[in-house]
């Protein structure tokens, strides 16, 4: 311990030895590709937030049961996938592989249950006769800010499982270190961070008074 | 000797872990109860749930992205920059409203 920081002390920087971050260049990179998405993701919420402020008459289509319920209950199963998910990341970090990839399962399985309920959520809502440019209540923009905002999201939510996915199998074969789970509990968490700011802004503004 | 020192060190991260869950899950609650009973007008309630929503974001990146145990570079390198673009995209929002007083009714 003692000979490795007079190591890191006769380093300068200009030789490449000391990292400014103490951060693997993974996690650095997943870091940077967060930051540029939440400005998307931010981008496209302060936009539909203004449109909705803006518009007396916006659709107000979502029902105590079933919208916002089973809204509450995809929140609640992607706070849970992203307990997993830091448990994953724990387990790996102690470097147990077993039960690492085991978290990183049930993270998967939470992100599985999010899509089938929000698809269901959009089939309901397609029935009922919203499309991108109308719907049958009032200011016709809410279908593109809805499908648009939750469709990106919905996307990132399914590349996570996709992507966890992988990082299961490699941590599973032993091909991938601590910082590959590190890197993907990251941009899981920022998944479910995005989700923390479309629940409360596209339904919980929008609850049906009827 | 060490290993138990290590399993304590996790046992205690996974505790802290479960507490910021049970955190989130109580303030969606208290968002959830906030709507269903609709006291306040749209845009009081969009304060407030964007108050509610800014602190659940932070507990999110702090404790389960871990940013809070990363060195005081990183946190300097990606919470300023963020926080002010993401203020930027929000000047345009009070014009939303003069949108609302100036159509039609």
């Amino acid at each position: 311990m003692a000979d490795v920081n007079l190591e890191q002390l006769r380093v300068t920087p200009w030789d490449g030895g000391v990292s400014p971050y103490d951060i693997g260049h993974k996690k650095l990179g997943m870091w940077l590709f967060l930051l540029s998405d939440s400005l998307t993701f931010s981008a496209l919420l302060i936009g539909y937030s203004y449109v909705r402020t803006a518009n007396a008459n916006w659709p107000m289509p979502f029902h105590i049961w079933p919208s916002i319920t089973l809204a509450t209950l995809m929140t609640l199963i992607l706070l849970s996938s992203s307990l997993t998910m830091v448990l994953a990341v724990a387990a790996s970090k102690n470097g147990d592989r077993q039960k690492a990839v085991r978290y990183i399962g049930l993270t998967m399985l939470g992100g599985v249950g999010f899509i089938v309920l929000h698809g269901n959520e959009w089939m309901e809502l397609i029935h009922e006769g919203v499309r991108l440019w109308t719907n049958p209540w009032g200011v016709p923009l809410f279908g593109a800010t809805f499908f648009t905002l939750t469709g990106l999201h919905m996307a990132h939510v399914a590349s996570g499982v996709i992507y966890l996915g992988v990082i299961a199998a490699g941590v599973a074969k032993g091909r991938f270190d601590h910082e590959d789970v590190e890197s993907s509990g990251l941009y899981w968490h920022f998944v479910d961070l995005v989700w923390m700011f479309i629940f409360p802004l596209v339904y919980l503004l929008s609850v049906s008074s009827k | 000797m060490s290993t138990g020192i290590e399993h304590n060190h996790a046992e205690a991260g996974s505790r802290l872990y479960v507490l910021v869950w049970i955190y989130l899950l109580a303030i969606t609650a208290v968002e959830v109860v906030l709507a269903y009973m609709h006291l306040f007008s749209t845009h009081v309630m969009l304060a407030i749930l964007m108050i509610l929503s800014v602190v659940k974001a932070a507990l999110i990146v702090a404790y389960f992205m871990h940013l809070k145990f990363e060195r005081a570079s990183l946190i300097l390198s990606i919470v300023p920059a963020g926080v002010v673009v993401i203020s930027l995209l929000a000047v345009f929002f009070p014009d939303g409203f003069r949108v609302l007083e100036l159509q039609a009714r």
